[in-house]
């Protein structure tokens, strides 16, 4: 069963093979067995769960499923959930129960999906390894000496160890989409305005997509289906008629070759000095697997594609001083127990309720955006973010698709990279361009390299191609096992 | 240009976080390898670019005057770390 598709799983559960209660208590077994040695999940309440899947397996009885209807998902800790702690993986919030759901879990919620629990993720989202959260490090179920890249590093693993039939991340600079990489999963960031921000706890506001992480592609277009969608209370929330995300998952029965005519741009400046042996090794042998099912390469360039990384360094952390300021001690979260005046008390609430790395982007958030330094980096950073969008847009009048690896090395090991905030940033060289530039991008397992660790396909479109992304990463995953690869230890 | 000490601890104090001498002199030796890193940009001309602020290019929305909340401070209050009377209670900031 842990093996299932979310449309196996829907089936069993429409023919009344499996109850949602079955299948959510399976899931709390292997979570309460698993997770004391992956460090994956930072609350479960079987309690609630159950709940709901009493209430799943009510519809399902009165006939009035969906299709995710009774289905246990994993939450990144970030979406707000009613009744839930909803941490954000901080000390700051390491008590802060919701009064209100996210747009996103409303959506799921009626849709009659079952909360499983909150997964663990660097603080606010900011960092590539899930090391920098309150609640400590998750483990990579493939190896658990290596780090399960980040921020949504406990949805990721969750995925990935079977403790979840699927999860719900986000992906501000390459969130969703690296740590599926290093757990040899699937996750999609949508474009920029398709999925609502509202009850997601903000990190970068212009750069935040909240997006699905499953086993396959397949299972992240039913996903989508139920998170996309317009929301009033988000004010970058695009209004758009509903898709179906699956629409283009069967090959045109014409085609001799299910991809035929697709032009995958392949960028040089994703290959070049950086990039480990082992991960070009594997995106090229996927690449010739996409030559094979009747797509053409074409060479292409992203000439500014080195400084999305910098831009990327200066915009977020400026949002993110922003975002932050309202957590102050004063409505919720944390404040210190000793203060003296008002200004004291805002000063060591948050020194004391904000980990390392939070502090150090509040900190550059704060300098870039002071008087005299304005022009110099934000203003700046915001003009290169303009060349990254027309280089994107210059690439997509060659090609459909542009294909590329994830992220430059396979999982590294814990501890390696976070006390060197450079290193640790300039893994996010390949994902945060698409965030910058407000497209979407997914990545899937496509081989694996150094120490049989998986290594991910990033695979990105232009605006609202998540269809045709979906599309071309279904047919890759009918004629090839990679994603099913499940990591020893975990059965 | 390298941050100096007591620009680590001005811009520490603007963003209202309390810092100690340790944590200035730490923060000051990681901003400046992350400005090393932010200084590429100056690496290309921009002069006649326009700055992007968002992934869309969409206007704000407008919506209909009128009252859509229901009140729910009880709620809202219910998580705070200090409340009376309804109002959240910080130091007394005027004598």
């Amino acid at each position: 069963m842990i093996n299932f598709t979310l449309k196996q799983l829907s089936a069993l559960l429409a023919q009344k093979q499996l109850s949602s209660v079955e299948l959510t208590q399976a899931y709390l077994e292997r979570v309460a067995r698993l997770n004391p040695g992956l460090n994956v999940f930072v609350t479960v309440d079987a309690d609630k769960s159950l709940a709901q899947a009493r209430a799943a397996d009510a519809l399902l009885a009165a006939g009035k499923a969906q299709p995710l209807t009774g289905i246990p998902l994993a939450h990144k800790d970030i979406f707000c959930a009613k009744g839930w702690r909803t941490t954000c993986g901080s000390k700051m919030l390491a008590n802060f129960i919701s009064p209100y759901d996210a747009h996103v879990v409303e959506k799921l919620n009626a849709a009659g999906a079952v909360i499983l629990g909150k997964t663990n993720m660097d603080e606010f989202a900011m960092g590539s390894s899930t090391e920098t959260c309150f609640f400590g490090p998750v483990k990579n179920p493939w190896d658990r000496t290596r780090v399960p890249g980040g921020s949504s590093g406990g949805s990721a693993a969750a995925v990935a160890a079977r403790m979840a039939p699927a999860a719900i991340g986000t992906d501000t600079g390459g969130s969703i989409r690296q740590p599926a990489a290093l757990t040899g999963i699937c996750g999609l960031k949508p474009t920029y305005g398709v999925v609502s921000r509202y009850g997601m706890i903000a990190y970068a506001s212009s750069l935040d997509q909240g997006g699905p992480m499953a086993r396959s592609a397949e299972d992240l277009a039913l996903l989508l289906n139920a998170m996309a969608g317009f929301d009033a209370r988000d004010s970058t929330s695009l209004e758009r008629p509903a898709e179906d995300y699956a629409r283009l998952l069967a090959a045109p029965a014409a085609a001799k070759l299910p991809l035929g005519g697709l032009r995958i741009g392949v960028p040089k400046e994703y290959f070049g000095a950086g990039l480990d042996s082992d991960v070009a090794a594997a995106v090229e042998a996927a690449l010739a697997q996409f030559e094979q099912l009747g797509a053409k390469r074409v060479a292409i360039s992203l000439p500014n594609a080195a400084l999305s990384v910098p831009a990327y360094y200066v915009i977020a952390p400026a949002e993110a001083s922003s975002n932050l300021s309202r957590f102050d001690g004063v409505r919720y979260g944390y404040r210190a127990p000793e203060y003296g005046d008002l200004a004291d008390m805002y000063a060591k609430s948050r020194a004391q309720g904000f980990g390392a790395e939070v502090k150090r982007r509040i900190l550059i958030g704060t300098y870039v955006l002071s008087h005299g330094y304005y022009d110099a980096y934000y203003l700046k950073a915001q003009k290169i973010r303009r060349l990254i969008a027309q280089d994107f847009a210059a690439a997509y009048r060659q090609c459909d698709l542009i294909m590329g690896p994830t992220s430059p090395s396979v999982a590294f090991a814990l501890g390696a990279k976070v006390a060197d905030p450079v290193q640790m940033y300039l893994i996010d060289i390949y994902t945060v361009a698409a965030n910058l530039a407000g497209l979407p991008a997914m990545s899937i397992p496509c081989g694996f390299g150094e120490g049989g660790l998986p290594v991910g396909l990033q695979l990105a479109g232009n605006y609202f191609a998540e269809a045709q992304m979906l599309a071309a990463a279904h047919q890759y995953q009918l004629a090839t096992d990679w994603h099913l690869r499940q990591p020893a230890g975990t059965e | 240009m390298p941050l100096s000490l007591p620009e680590v601890k001005r811009v520490a104090w603007l963003a209202r976080l309390e810092i100690t001498e340790a944590e200035a002199a730490a923060a000051q030796g990681h901003l400046n390898e992350i400005f090393k890193l932010i200084e590429q940009m100056q690496s290309v001309d921009t002069e006649r670019v326009t700055p992007m602020a968002h992934g869309q290019d969409v206007a704000q929305r407008l919506r209909e005057d009128r009252v859509t909340e229901t009140d729910q401070h009880a709620l809202y209050q219910g998580i705070a770390p200090q409340v009376e009377d309804g109002l959240y209670l910080v130091p007394k900031v005027i004598e």
